[in-house]
């Protein structure tokens, strides 16, 4: 059975069934990490081409990893936005690369809809590792296999995220994804950081953490993203972690045994207290080995098409 | 020379005229109007089911011309006009240089000496458009330009504000706003709303428009002095127009095309050709647009023809400069979106399209009149054509419209001694 989407450039609108083909072919695959040789000879012959204008080195390092444990070719581009004032366009750019004729492109981006537009110029097929504010879909598949690893389902369970919605990629694939398999979504952040109409999307929005914590089953913590302006957002980060800051104390007021998700790299003691952090009900680790397992399904499942 | 129009449906609401009727043009000069005119001419037009209207201007178009000609030159823009039905176009300051000066203003009106598309000059409000200082007010409104604009952004504040209402009243000259406060849309790049939400592009609120919209009409009814707000794109500031002017006050304002055209649904594709300044907005928006057209709040429609390189709109969207190209897409998409259905009449058109905009910025006067020169606009209402941007008299092809269908076109128009019907010229 083949996924009904070409390209993986977000989750907006991917069907359930694409979603969880991908991660149950993930389960399999997340079997062959543990083994002793970790290698598998799936897309021997193919090349990958790595496309990272933005620059993520955990992104980067498990989609490589992904990439060599599928025995794929792997080529790393890695260009800063500052290249373009020189005037080498994205254009030019990835249709040499394509000239050297590849067949699957992962691109990170600092400006949301350059996947979209990278299908426009050429013929490979295009993951998206991160466009702007708008989706990492990869990010949002490895989240949901660690909840549904940990928890058993994804259907009708609670997941709130928590902090800068308006700046999170992260986020938005979350959202969708979640909303898709049957979840019920939450956002809880300051209302600087929450985008204008999200409700619409279908996802409840609380301004106070402790309603949010009783909410759900799952607490999803984004990082604020400091390098990204987030700070004018909010007052300073001492009040940021004073009202939404993650501890032991405003868990156990809530009574609440919840599973804590981050997609890393963390702010300690800003978005999450360290106890919380390397605690029992952190799956964080989990998360960055599920990733290596989501992108190799991922890149399997698009990359072995006819 | 002598030139027949014949059997066109006449429409000229200034001399209260709508009827089918003969014209002949003698040397440029409308000589008789009449049910049925036989005489020997030059050339006859059989103009059956055509309309003749006065000669349409559009009051907001971006030249390119001095600076960056590879986009657009004053001749070409010119071109673009004419297919697209214009006899009259006021040409935008943000040029390179700026229109500031004399100088550039008698450059401008030179190149376009000759042509049949009058081009009108809008000069600077602030020197370089920086925001500073008032730039050479009087000295461009001797020069011939016919109001003027910071467009590209709102004059920069209150303050130089208050002095250009106060120092262009003295030459009866209309301040054109950009309204857009940019402390609201720093690296916005389309209208903040679900849809930016979704797409995850950076926000740029409707809220920053309605803002100088009332701060402009604030400061208007303090200093006197005219405002005509460009560009129009929110409910907001459609209602704070409608307000204004029940108030007396002297204000009058434009719409563009694309934004009773479009909504920002448009920008899903990512396609660099709908990122606009003002960006295309909600639904809401549209059809407050469309009811500002109606009831008369909005007096006319102009383009905001902005053209840009092919390799300028090949960046990623947040990267790729505002504007889309409309000269030649502006009377069909109003004929299709507001004609025929049913939202303005023939005579409302050519009220939006002719002659509010050339009461409001003193333009040549077109009247179907004996006796005075023929400036005149041919349209076919009917008629079913695909936009071809390939097909297009500016040099630049920027257009989100790429293939659409649209019902109605202008095929002719005639000017300072020239015609122009179904892409043929003459002089006459
Ligand atoms: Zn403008
Ligand atoms: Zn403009």
């Amino acid at each position: 059975m083949p996924l009904e989407s070409r390209h993986l450039l977000g989750l907006e609108g991917v069907p359930k069934k694409d979603i969880e083909l991908i991660l149950e072919t993930a389960v399999g695959f997340r079997e062959i990490i543990d083994r002793p040789i970790k290698k598998v000879p799936t897309l021997q012959g193919k090349t990958v081409v790595n496309l990272f204008f933005e620059s993520s080195t955990r992104t980067r390092i498990s989609f490589e990893l992904a990439e060599k444990r599928l025995s794929a070719d792997v080529l790393n581009f890695t260009a800063s936005t500052s290249s373009l004032t020189k005037g080498e366009t994205l254009k030019d750019t990835v249709r040499n690369i394509e000239a050297m004729k590849i067949d699957m492109v992962v691109m990170r981006h600092t400006a949301a809809g350059s996947p979209h537009y990278l299908t426009q110029l050429i013929d490979s097929y295009v993951i998206n590792a991160g466009d702007g504010s708008h989706e990492h879909p990869t990010q949002a598949l490895l989240d949901m296999y660690t909840i549904k690893e940990q928890m058993g389902k994804l259907d009708r369970l609670n997941v709130c995220i928590i902090g800068d919605i308006s700046h999170s990629r992260v986020a938005m694939s979350n959202i969708f994804g979640l909303l898709t398999v049957g979840a019920n979504v939450a956002v809880c952040g300051p209302a600087t950081m929450i985008p204008r109409d999200l409700k619409k999307l279908g996802v409840t929005v609380f301004h106070n953490l402790d309603d949010a914590i009783q909410f759900s089953d799952v607490l999803n913590i984004l990082r604020i993203q400091l390098e990204r302006g987030a700070a004018s957002n909010f007052p300073s980060l001492r009040e940021y972690s004073r009202l939404y800051g993650i501890s032991k104390e405003k868990l156990l007021r809530n009574k609440k045994d919840v599973l804590i998700m981050h997609p890393g790299p963390i702010n300690r003691g800003v978005e999450l207290a360290s106890d919380i952090a390397d605690g029992s009900s952190s799956v964080i680790l989990q998360q960055v080995t599920n990733g290596v397992a989501v992108r190799m399904a991922v890149l399997y499942l698009i990359g072995t098409r006819n | 020379m002598k030139v027949l129009l014949q059997n066109a449906q006449i429409i000229d609401p200034q001399v209260k005229l709508n009827r089918t009727a003969d014209i002949l043009l003698e040397d440029g000069i409308i000589t008789k109007i009449d049910e049925s005119i036989s005489i020997k001419a030059d050339h006859v037009l059989d103009l059956k089911d055509k309309i003749i209207s006065p000669g349409f201007a559009d009051v907001h178009v971006h030249l390119r011309e001095p600076g960056r000609e590879d986009e657009e030159t004053i001749e070409t823009g010119s071109s673009a006009a004419a297919a697209g039905g214009f006899t009259g176009i006021c040409c935008m300051p943000n040029t390179e240089p700026a229109i500031d000066s004399a100088e550039v203003v008698t450059f401008i009106k030179e190149k376009a000496k000759g042509l049949l598309v009058d081009v009108y000059p809008i000069g600077a409000v602030t020197k370089k458009r920086e925001g500073k200082e008032l730039a050479f007010l009087g000295e461009m409104a001797e020069a011939g330009v016919v109001g003027f604009s910071d467009d590209g952004v709102a004059v920069s504040t209150s303050h130089l504000l208050k002095y250009a209402f106060e120092y262009s009243s003295m030459f009866n000259l209309p301040i054109v706003e950009h309204c857009e406060d940019s402390s609201l849309t720093v690296d916005g790049v389309m209208n903040e709303g679900f849809n930016s939400t979704k797409f995850g592009l950076p926000p740029h609120p409707s809220l920053a428009e309605d803002l100088i919209a009332l701060r402009d009409i604030a400061v208007l009814d303090y200093s006197g002095g005219r405002l005509h707000i460009a560009h129009i794109s929110t409910k907001g500031a459609v209602e704070i127009l409608r307000q204004a002017k029940k108030r007396g006050l002297k204000v009058t304002g434009e719409a563009a095309p694309h934004h009773f055209t479009l909504t920002d649904d448009a920008v899903q594709t990512y396609d660099t050709n709908t990122k606009v300044n003002p960006p295309l907005r909600s639904q809401e928006d549209v059809d407050a647009i469309s009811e500002g057209l109606k009831d008369g709040t909005i007096d006319c429609i102009a383009c905001d023809h902005a053209p840009h390189s092919i390799e300028e709109k090949e960046w990623e969207y947040i990267y790729s400069p505002f504007g889309m190209i409309g000269l030649e897409t502006s009377v069909g998409l109003t004929l299709t979106k507001l004609y025929h259905t049913k939202i303005l009449s023939l005579e409302d058109i050519v009220m939006k399209m002719s002659i509010n905009p050339r009461e409001i910025f003193n333009l040549a006067k077109a009247k179907i009149e004996v006796g005075e020169n023929a400036n005149l606009t041919i349209l076919d209402a009917n008629q079913n054509w695909t936009v071809d941007r390939f097909n297009l008299k500016s040099k630049s092809i920027n257009t989100p419209f790429h293939g659409w269908e649209l019902k109605g076109r202008a095929i002719g128009v005639i000017n300072n001694k020239k015609l122009i019907i179904n892409k043929q010229e003459l002089n006459i």
